[in-house]
């Protein structure tokens, strides 16, 4: 009786809830309700992770669905602040406060997609496709325009008619391998957020 | 920043300009909240809006857009009038006592060797004069009329407190009190720390703001001291890791640089940047650049990177000029791009001047977009309306749309503004079929890879022999790419005192850059990453965060570049003779035979301070530099030059100089030199800023956030909106000689009209979060207005002023 959940004890009592119920049960109902916020968040997974937003880096909670067996999708559904980061202490701000919302927005993509020239509208394609055309595209542009020496003879290997920019909110090792395999392109129009 | 979040609560004074750091920044502003309730610190904001630092400040001033080079350069002039300076650190610390060549010149807001042609200058007689002996001449008693000293008294005393009220609109007292509390902290016992933000690099002129800043907090000595500094609070949570990992045109990992086309000899590229010492008993530490460049090129290249090749030198593509985001736009605007690669970046609404973007993406042949959420860049070729009204079946790009992972969805580790690389970890799947942006780079290179193999092409040695031992190959984990850019020992590494000993083992991680070497014996993908990931383990997933010292420094949390240094110039909060100058706030000290305390020392270990070897290592001289010499584009000494669009008809320091109107070495193409608006017809100032509830344009995706700030305002005084009979919650229409966009008003007292050269000139806000998707209501993007400019050095656009013109909707 003593592991009663709030949702279950509420069932229980129903609409009956009364000081006479509550003595035929044979406990008190304080100590579930001073426990609520430990009963949401009881059984869910708890990750570390830092706000992506801004640069002050705040620790976070993430509380995910699941106890992270093979055959469960986890699913976060609660973020907080982190009380042992040294620099928010536990707090958030509004948007670190709304991250949850960024994880499941409706604006995240779910599949490849394509759109042809003139078209007004996306079709869905495989990741193989998608990586398979733009490496063509890519590379037929690369050896069409490599300029392997100038034309007083200086040697520079740049590609210069393809460009790229690389996400200042993606963590050092997306960024770590990007820049890797940008350079050895030979790409120079390449930049980052740090740039605007 | 050279300090860090927590180490804010040490300051006396806080000085917030070019930065709000309580919308923009609220969990880092709490450490100024903090000072202000333990240490009885006072805030300082200057800002062209009451913005809700201000709010909470002991003293605001007001200030036009673009002018606090004049508002700093009169500061620093009234410092050295009335000697308000911490004499003692500048005369040792920095070049104040150098002495300047001959040739040096600057005369009606020109420098010497400016080629108004090519707007550039011939910076060679930029420099110190040099002595017999090699070693440039000084002058400790500071009465040398070359010295730096008196080049710095001299180029300031035209900004008087009568130039900073005409230009700035500040009033008089207002200057005075701010000036008065910031020469307070002249003494060793008070510091103050200075917060900024794209306040000040998002102008023509912004890297010479910053430099002004530096210089008076050189001038008074808060440089490596606990509560002050120069603290860049940076915008996005990695934005600090993808600069150190030299993701920009000209840079490679670890601040090192692309060699120039000219740079064709493999041992003149290093020898210009390992310089040698410009003073005796200099450290001078890029002198070891040779080690961090040869350790990079074995991580990149592995085998394929020997000593007969010179380390793969020639796979690294050659600069003949910048290729930064302008310059890239411009290219694809005359059609010279085909190809263009959006990795979590939306561009459309992030860069100047969207009628030319959406021009110049139309000219491309293939667009590839990589992020979580659907950006308006992968939309630019869809019709919304009067928001986006394009001409759909005439833009021929192709466009590629893949969905990436989130930050919840993926194990790794980012640097923040402190910059502490702190690791986190997956608790969840992404939605679909996303893919982390590590496997879509893996797909497309091992792709490449194949294709050049079998099929051959355009110089394929650097893709085929790029090292790519990763146990996957199609999907590396995070942990081994980090592994890789801290580093490890290719062979066994023995130890230069005793041969017989070994340092580390082949294969071992290795513990800071100290043990890199030249020969091709250790690597690392990134010189100051080296250690975060060592001999013990991921250092950066540390999570002790006690502070036994009480000054904030929790050195055993996570891990901070370089050498899990918390304090950059920490040598400098001692005397020459390695004493603390603030004992209550002690970094390190020299006890006789070592240096250490409460940080790890920012010099060399063992080193006798009586030896004189200066506190700012990197730099050739020892000392930090008043006079930049030939390290920026605009000149040794920051200049006032007003915004590309200005409502001033003369620069009212040089105001018989028309080229010295707006920066003379900043880069304009023609056609959007075309596009600037004049006062006449423009005749309000804009700038541009974010919102506490809002996170650039991610957040109008996000329900909370769409929910709390759903609708695209505009910020208006109360008199500018009284003289156009505009209501508050009205609509109206903002114009600038790009575009115009339409918004509610927002009519505030937080703006007031300032006099400037006699004349008011009204400011406008408009804050940028809205585009045409997401679930907030739909809105123009802001950057349909700023014009397409950036300042001289770094091409960072000028959102922070330009000319629009407001009206009734």
């Amino acid at each position: 009786m003593t592991d009663l959940s709030r949702r279950r004890f509420l069932k229980l009592t129903g609409t009956t809830l009364a000081g006479s119920s509550l003595g035929l049960l044979g406990f008190s109902p304080a100590p579930a309700v001073a426990e609520v916020r430990q009963f949401k968040l009881a059984r869910a997974s708890e990750t570390r992770n830092t706000c992506p937003y801004c640069s002050v880096a705040c620790g976070i909670l993430m509380y995910g669905l699941g106890d992270r067996a093979k055959n469960a999708q986890p699913s976060i559904f609660h973020i907080e602040g982190d009380p042992d980061h040294p620099v928010n202490r536990g707090t958030l701000c509004p948007k670190g406060a709304g991250l949850v919302d960024f994880i499941h927005s409706e604006s995240r993509l779910q599949y490849p997609q394509y759109r042809a020239p003139g078209s007004d509208s996306w079709q869905r394609i495989s990741w193989d496709e998608a990586l398979d055309r733009i490496a063509k595209r890519m590379k037929a542009d690369r050896d069409a325009n490599f300029v392997t020496r100038t034309d007083d003879g200086l040697t520079v290997n740049r590609w210069l008619t393809t460009g790229m920019l690389a996400a200042s909110a993606s963590s050092n090792e997306v960024g770590y391998l990007t820049h890797k395999v940008a350079r050895s392109l030979g790409l120079l129009a390449f930049d980052n957020q740090a740039r605007v | 920043m050279t300090n860090h979040w927590v180490d804010i609560k040490n300051a006396d004074v806080v000085l917030i300009m070019g930065g709000n750091a309580a919308e923009a920044h609220p969990c880092g502003f709490k450490w100024v909240t903090e000072a202000k309730a333990h240490n009885k610190a006072k805030l300082v904001v200057v800002d062209p809006r009451f913005t809700r630092s201000a709010s909470v400040a002991d003293l605001y001033a007001p200030i036009r857009t673009g002018t606090d080079i004049v508002f700093l350069g009169g500061l620093i002039s009234h410092l050295l009038a009335t000697d308000a300076i911490q004499r003692e650190y500048v005369v040792n610390y920095t070049d104040l006592s150098f002495i300047v060549k001959d040739e040096f010149a600057f005369t009606d807001g020109i420098y010497s060797g400016y080629d108004a042609a090519k707007r550039s200058y011939d910076k060679s007689s930029w420099d110190y004069a040099v002595g017999d002996d090699g070693y440039v001449l000084t002058d400790p008693t500071l009465q040398h009329p070359r010295c730096v000293y008196n080049l710095l008294k001299a180029h300031y005393a035209r900004y008087t407190i009568e130039m900073v009220e005409r230009v700035c609109g500040t009033p008089r007292d207002k200057i005075r009190q701010v000036w008065d509390l910031i020469a307070s902290t002249a003494t060793p016992d008070r510091a103050m720390t200075i917060m900024y933000a794209l306040g000040w690099t998002q102008h023509s002129i912004g890297s010479q703001m910053i430099r002004t800043g530096a210089m008076v907090q050189l001038l008074l000595g808060n440089i490596g001291v606990s509560g002050g500094g120069m603290n860049a609070l940076r915008g996005h949570s990695n934005i600090q890791g993808l600069t150190d990992l030299g993701l920009m045109s000209n840079l490679l990992p670890g601040y090192m640089t692309l060699p120039g086309e000219k740079e064709q000899d493999f041992d003149a590229y290093i020898a210009a940047r390992a310089q040698k010492p410009l003073r005796p008993n200099q450290l001078s530490y890029w002198q070891n650049y040779r080690k961090f460049f040869v350790s990079f090129m074995k991580a990149w290249w592995g085998d394929a990177a020997t000593a007969e090749n010179n380390w793969a030198f020639d796979y690294l593509p050659k600069l003949d000029k910048q290729y930064d985001m302008l310059q890239a736009y411009e290219l694809m605007n005359q059609g010279r791009m085909n190809g263009y690669i959006c990795q979590g970046f939306n561009p459309l609404a992030a860069a100047p001047n969207k009628a030319k973007l959406v021009a110049s993406f139309s000219k491309l042949k293939y667009l590839v977009v990589m992020d979580p959420l659907a950006t308006e860049t992968s939309e630019f070729w869809k019709n919304y309306g009067a928001l986006n009204d394009v001409d759909t079946a005439s833009i021929q790009t192709e466009v590629f749309r893949l969905p990436t992972t989130c930050f919840a969805e993926e194990n790794g580790s980012l640097t923040n503004s402190s910059r502490w690389l702190q690791w986190h970890w997956k608790g969840a799947e992404p939605p679909g079929e996303a893919r982390s942006d590590i496997e879509i780079m893996s797909g497309l290179y091992q792709r490449l890879r194949a294709m050049y193999q079998r099929d051959g092409g355009a110089f394929p040695d650097p893709i085929v022999n790029l090292a790519w031992n990763y146990a996957r190959p199609d999907s590396p984990d995070p942990e081994e790419l980090a592994r890789e850019y801290s580093g490890k020992a290719l062979r066994d590494l023995p130890d230069p005192k005793d041969p017989a000993k070994l340092v580390r083992k082949a294969g071992e991680q290795l513990a800071g850059f100290a043990e890199l070497r030249d020969d091709g014996s250790t690597s690392s993908g990134c010189w100051i990453f080296c250690g975060a990931w060592g001999p013990s383990g991921n250092l950066m997933a540390r999570r002790d965060n006690s502070d036994p010292t009480g000054i904030g420094q929790t050195i055993h949390w996570a891990w901070a570049w370089p050498a899990n240094r918390r304090v950059l110039y920490n040598r400098a909060s001692c005397d020459p003779r390695g004493r603390p100058w603030n004992p209550a706030r002690k970094l390190v000290a020299w006890n006789g035979s070592t240096w250490g305390g409460a940080d790890v020392p920012d010099y060399k270990a063992d080193e006798d301070p009586v030896n004189g070897m200066g506190p700012f290592i990197m730099n050739p001289e020892g000392v930090a530099r008043f006079f930049a010499r030939g390290g920026l584009a605009d000149g040794p000494f920051p200049e006032h030059y007003e915004p590309f669009e200005t409502p001033l008809a003369a620069n009212p320091l040089n105001p018989g100089q028309p080229q010295a109107l707006n920066n003379p070495a900043a880069r304009v193409f023609e056609q959007d030199r075309a596009a600037f608006g004049t006062s006449s017809e423009f005749p309000h100032v804009a700038t541009t800023y974010r919102l506490t509830e809002h996170f650039h344009y991610w957040t109008k995706h996000v329900h909370l956030n769409a929910s709390v700030q759903p609708e695209q305002f505009v910020e208006i005084g109360a008199a500018l909106a009284d003289e156009l009979g505009i209501g508050n919650g009205s609509r109206v229409r903002v114009s600038s000689r790009r575009g115009h966009i339409e918004a509610v008003a927002m009519v505030t007292r937080r703006i007031k009209p300032l006099l400037i050269e006699g004349k008011p000139v009204h400011t406008v806000g408009v804050p940028l979060h809205w585009g045409f998707l997401g679930v907030a209501k739909p809105g123009y993007l802001a950057n349909t207005l700023t014009p397409f400019v950036g300042d001289a050095n770094t091409n960072t656009p000028e959102f922070k002023s330009f000319l629009v013109k407001v009206e009734k909707a």
